[in-house]
């Protein structure tokens, strides 16, 4: 019977929860990393038992963690005594050192800050792992402050993919309240890969990520001097069904939008939702005109409206949404869910996994039909991501 | 020996208990003593000094004898009773959070 093994990353800590098809009995193990925030883990759709880590800390910067078993036992690549030929340590997994050469791209110091003026780009942490579809030792990261980093050795060394921030309006990014922060990263197999930014807007490249461009046209936010611009969209994330790569669904940080082009244009969706404010948004599985989010009060007040948990489903691709409530707390419930914390498995019967700022990590094994809190009292949830394994 | 005291997480982190003892050939500096540190423990490395400007990070600080040698040159020799292994070196996680 295949399993569902659901990684949650937290303020303190990552913790790994594993049941059966049924999705009824689950098995919790953690906390790993004890103390520090996990901001995002990821399984190898390559190698399942493959699975990366950010872990990070205000005090000790960033560490990049790499499981082969599962998760059962974690190292730091490159963190093992290794020499070079000069006999210096070549530990190097957690160096992150943006691209200044005029080889590869463009020397990038600076970008907007939040007073307007220019500000030198520095790295913080990284927000999102992402695997390659196809090879285990291959893995994209994306940064704060917003950049694209690739790994093809297993985490061990990092090279920046600088076509990004060189292509020319590095600039005028700047960052969101959370940090300008690269959160979203979908690989496609024809080379073609789409990122977000806080709040610099939606990018492609077309060819492995040498060369990009915004992707941004039909956003409008009120909050930027002008609403259309190409850039300067504060997208919350992206996500879309792995069967149809062309049809990108956003939360942006107000309003609902859907592409049909892989992101050439974009048009809002928001329909009838309560509020279009809110962070994460996923798709089935299967049915890639069902689409879900947690719409969240403003901007100002990060909780449900009406102090009322509630998730929105779509089956028509957008505009018609239904709530689904039953099993989340319909009154007295103040929790946010993050950008990077919603997540589906692959079973038949589609599970929908979402974590919140309250530490609850709750299931649907029905589509969204019904949910369970399946843990309720971990720290406060940053991210969850979901494997199906055999 | 040079005896260095790690902050708990950097200790688990580096999988090692209590204090870790090092050595040193030459002058004994807080360079000379990071960067024996980092070579025993590469996994250490970014998580004292930054990656690339060898800054310590913000929230560390460096004590040693009752002082804390924070601003002191990174090429100043440490006290002796450091060198002599009489006083380990601490690198300290600020109080901070709630």
């Amino acid at each position: 019977m295949s399993k569902v093994r659901v990684l949650a990353g937290t303020k303190k800590g990552a913790f790994i929860l594993e049941a059966d098809g049924k999705r009824e009995k689950w098995d919790v193990s953690g906390p790993h990393f004890t103390g520090w925030e996990i901001y995002h883990m990821k399984g190898s759709p390559a190698d399942p038992n493959r699975i990366y880590a950010s872990q990070t800390s205000g005090w000790f910067g960033q560490i990049i963690q790499r499981s082969s078993d599962g998760g059962k036992t974690w190292e730091t690549p490159g963190g093992g005594p290794q020499k070079s030929p000069q006999g210096w340590p070549m530990g190097e997994s957690n160096k992150f050192v943006y691209d200044t050469s005029a080889e590869t791209g463009k020397p990038l110091t600076t970008h907007q800050f939040y007073d307007g003026s220019q500000h030198p780009w520095e790295f913080k942490r990284v927000w999102h792992l992402e695997p390659s579809l196809a090879d285990p030792d291959t893995v994209y990261a994306g940064i704060e402050d917003a950049a694209i980093f690739r790994s093809t050795d297993g985490a061990h060394s990092w090279q920046e993919l600088s076509g990004l921030r060189g292509h020319g309006t590095g600039p005028k990014w700047q960052p969101g309240a959370g940090g300008m922060c690269l959160h979203t990263i979908i690989l496609n197999p024809n080379d073609q890969i789409v990122v977000a930014i806080s709040a610099a807007g939606a990018f492609r490249s077309d060819d492995g990520g040498r060369s990009w461009k915004p992707i941004n046209r039909g956003l409008r936010s009120q909050y930027i001097p002008d609403p259309n611009a190409e850039v300067g969209h504060c997208v919350h994330h992206i996500a879309r069904n792995a069967s149809r790569p062309k049809v990108l669904f956003m939360q942006k940080h107000w309003d609902v939008m859907r592409s049909d082009d892989a992101g050439d244009n974009w048009r809002e969706v928001s329909g009838n939702l309560p509020t279009d404010f809110g962070f994460c948004i996923d798709v089935h599985a299967h049915e890639p005109e069902t689409v879900y989010v947690v719409p969240i009060k403003s901007d100002s007040e990060h909780f449900p409206l009406e102090g009322k948990l509630r998730v929105y489903r779509s089956r028509a691709g957008g505009n018609e949404w239904e709530e689904l409530t039953n099993g989340l707390p319909q009154s007295n419930c103040y929790v946010n869910v993050l950008r990077d914390a919603m997540a589906v498995d692959s079973l038949d019967k589609c599970g929908i996994y979402f974590g919140t700022t309250g530490g609850q990590v709750y299931a649907s094994a029905d589509a969204g039909d019904s949910w369970t809190a399946i843990v309720h009292d971990l720290p406060p949830v940053l991210s969850v991501e979901v494997q199906t394994l055999p | 020996m040079i005896r260095v005291e790690l902050p708990y997480h950097l200790r688990k982190l580096a999988r090692v208990d209590g204090e870790v003892l090092l050595e040193i050939a030459g002058a004994v500096t807080q360079r000379s003593v990071l960067d024996a540190l980092e070579a025993r423990y590469p996994m250490l490395r970014g998580t004292i000094r930054d990656h690339v400007t060898l800054q310590r990070r913000a929230f560390l600080r460096f004590f040693a004898c009752q002082q804390d040698l924070s601003h002191e040159s990174p090429d100043a020799p440490l006290p002796d009773a450091v060198a002599s292994g009489a006083e380990p070196f601490m690198v300290i996680g600020a109080i901070a959070g709630g």
